[in-house]
């Protein structure tokens, strides 16, 4: 267990040095002087020295690397060129919105998906079978940012059930914070579960066509228990890769689903400092998430070696 | 016609998913070919008289806050989004299937390593998110669109080549193309390569379809085509603050992503059971 939880850990590593070469790389192509920005074209070279130092900009390009790496290493990343505020306050401030959003949204698609695909793969052939691929064919083919524009019409506008858009705040309690969040959510979750359920279904069949299903029923078992009792457990592991994807989906997906929501999130930070080529924040935010993801795929890894002993072994 | 492809093609006309799925993606290939030809308005001509009307006989899908007709504007759409998709996918398969090949042909060694870590890299990735990177830092454009959505497809292909290729590798028809003294290249592009297009067929439709979304998403956030090249994700978003007003500007749009890729979804599964004969024999 330990050596394999090493060899992740490795793998982990390189990924992450890797997508910060990559990261740094693509900003440091991007034609334009930040400091000659943030200080207008009547700035005599003395002062744009001076700020390019204050912003870490001199230097060769390995210090201006490890300079950016070291700093997110103890908390520090670096100052916005537009706000002036540093950018990990801003990221703090937004976390706060888009990680709730994306565990909501998670555990809705956990949770629809999981009865569906259990459900369907019990009863294979059935209406509800075909109901429930039917359904997720489609949750699978729409634009998820269409779906929460025609969610705002009908809930919003038609209804008023929820608010169009915008973020109540933490401030003002957990549910009408999360009364605003419902919608994003959803939003985001009914892809994720479409997947999940069919990822759950086929797995659970593949599963259940197994020797040690035969064997379990031979034994006296009701197909009931064996599925409950063996089958699924077994069916899991395909499940737990796509949930750790989904992950990376979800963070992704949010950025746009913010958007429509005017919620904001990182999403949001994300756009507001594209348009305004605020380029160390997006450079922050996206090694941020990338970071999130590959620690939530990590885990995904130690938790396969929870569920199949024979990984453990294996590796 | 042989024997087997006349019960292929049988089977084919039985398959109501690969049926349904080629129908819709037909629809939406024709409407953009013909909009090469013809389109019901030209959408350059603005006609503010007329703007955000209803589907009507004059207007079928209606008029945006332009005054342009929306079935022309989503025709001319259909061209973006397909564009996009198919060119991102060419770049995924074109640099995607030889990698597979090459790291199948030399399984084990440095190159197979680092080919499969480097896909590895790019999988772990949230392709939305580098995405939107790419078109940030390289600006917005649906060339960068295609650029940014093909990269993330060359792992996929890389993957299920290399997958695919390493069980072929272990036949006999494999060993005997080697001892006759075919070097691995010539054995890959004669013996691999034509028994792995079934799968890069069922995953191109797949991939297709995926870019498609990826495409919407982009230039639905003004990362993508820009105006005035018309494009799905485009009208959707401007269809957004009049959506209480004239819901047809976000429905119609949406209709022909979900409808486009569903197509494609289905045409894919159809595909897949049709190609396959394990599974033909298995859904019996």
């Amino acid at each position: 267990m330990l050596r394999y939880a090493l060899k992740r850990l490795v793998s982990l590593a390189i990924s992450l040095v890797v997508a910060s070469v990559v990261i740094f790389a693509m900003v440091e192509v991007v034609p334009g002087d930040p400091a000659a920005y943030m200080l207008g074209i009547n700035a005599t070279e003395e002062t744009l020295n001076a700020l390019r130092d204050q912003l870490g900009l001199n230097g060769t390009l390995l210090e201006r690397y490890a300079g950016w790496v070291g700093g997110m290493l103890r908390g520090d990343f670096g100052t916005s060129y537009t706000y002036r505020t540093p950018v990990a306050e801003m990221i703090g401030e937004r976390l706060w919105i888009s990680l709730p959003l994306a565990l909501f949204a998670l555990t809705l698609s956990t949770a629809i998906a999981f009865p569906a695909g259990i459900w369907a793969a019990s009863k294979r052939g059935s209406l509800v079978d075909t109901s429930v691929m039917g359904v997720t064919q489609l949750g699978v083919a729409i634009p998820n940012f269409w779906f929460a524009m025609l969610m705002v019409l009908v809930f919003a506008i038609n209804l008023r059930w929820f608010n169009a858009g915008g973020f109540a705040g933490w401030d003002a309690g957990i549910l009408p914070a999360m009364k605003s969040l419902t919608l994003p959510a959803i939003a985001l979750a009914l892809p994720q579960a479409s997947i999940l359920a069919r990822v759950m279904r086929s797995s659970l069949l593949d599963t259940l066509g197994e020797d040690f299903i035969r064997t379990a029923r031979a034994k006296g078992l009701s197909k009931r228990q064996a599925l409950w009792r063996h089958a699924l457990r077994n069916a899991l592991i395909p499940v737990l890769t796509i949930i750790g994807l989904q992950f990376s989906f979800l963070m992704a997906g949010a950025i746009i689903i913010e958007n429509v929501f005017f919620l904001p999130g990182l999403g949001r930070l994300v756009f507001q400092s594209i348009s305004a080529r605020d380029l160390i924040v997006v450079e922050s935010v996206v090694m941020l998430l990338v970071f999130a993801v590959v620690m939530v795929n990590f885990a995904v890894d130690l938790a396969y070696a929870v569920v199949d002993p024979r990984l453990r072994v294996r590796a | 016609m042989s024997l087997t492809e006349e019960s292929l093609a049988r089977a084919a006309l039985r398959s109501r998913n690969l049926m349904l799925g080629a129908a819709l993606t037909l629809i939406f290939a024709g409407a953009a070919l013909i909009s090469f030809l013809w389109v019901p308005y030209d959408i350059t001509q603005l006609d503010i008289a007329n703007k955000i009307k209803g589907p009507s006989g004059a207007h079928p899908l209606g008029t945006d806050h332009f005054g342009r007709d929306i079935l022309s504007m989503i025709m001319v759409g259909a061209r973006t989004s397909i564009a996009v998709a198919l060119v991102a996918v060419g770049i995924g398969m074109g640099l995607g299937v030889p990698l597979g090949l090459a790291a199948a042909a030399k399984t084990g060694s440095l190159l197979d390593e680092v080919i499969m870590r480097g896909n590895d890299l790019v999988f772990a990735f949230p392709s939305l998110l580098i995405a939107i990177m790419i078109t940030a830092v390289f600006g917005a454009s649906a060339l960068n669109a295609i650029i940014a959505i093909g990269i993330f497809n060359i792992p996929v292909f890389a993957r299920l080549v290399r997958g695919a290729a390493l069980s072929l590798w272990t036949r006999d028809y494999v060993l005997a193309a080697r001892v006759s003294g075919k070097g691995a290249a010539r054995i890959s592009v004669e013996h691999i390569l034509p028994n792995v297009t079934n799968l890069l067929i069922v995953q191109g439709t797949i991939q297709f379809s995926l870019g498609i979304l990826a495409e919407a998403g982009l230039s639905y956030v003004g990362l993508g085509a820009q105006p005035p090249l018309p494009s799905w994700g485009r009208m959707l978003a401007d269809s957004q603050t009049m959506i209480s007003f004239a819901p047809h500007m976000a429905l119609f749009p949406g209709l022909a992503i979900l409808l486009t890729v569903l197509g494609l979804n289905l045409m894919g599964d159809g595909l897949r059971d049709l190609l396959d004969p394990r599974l033909r024999r298995g859904a019996r």
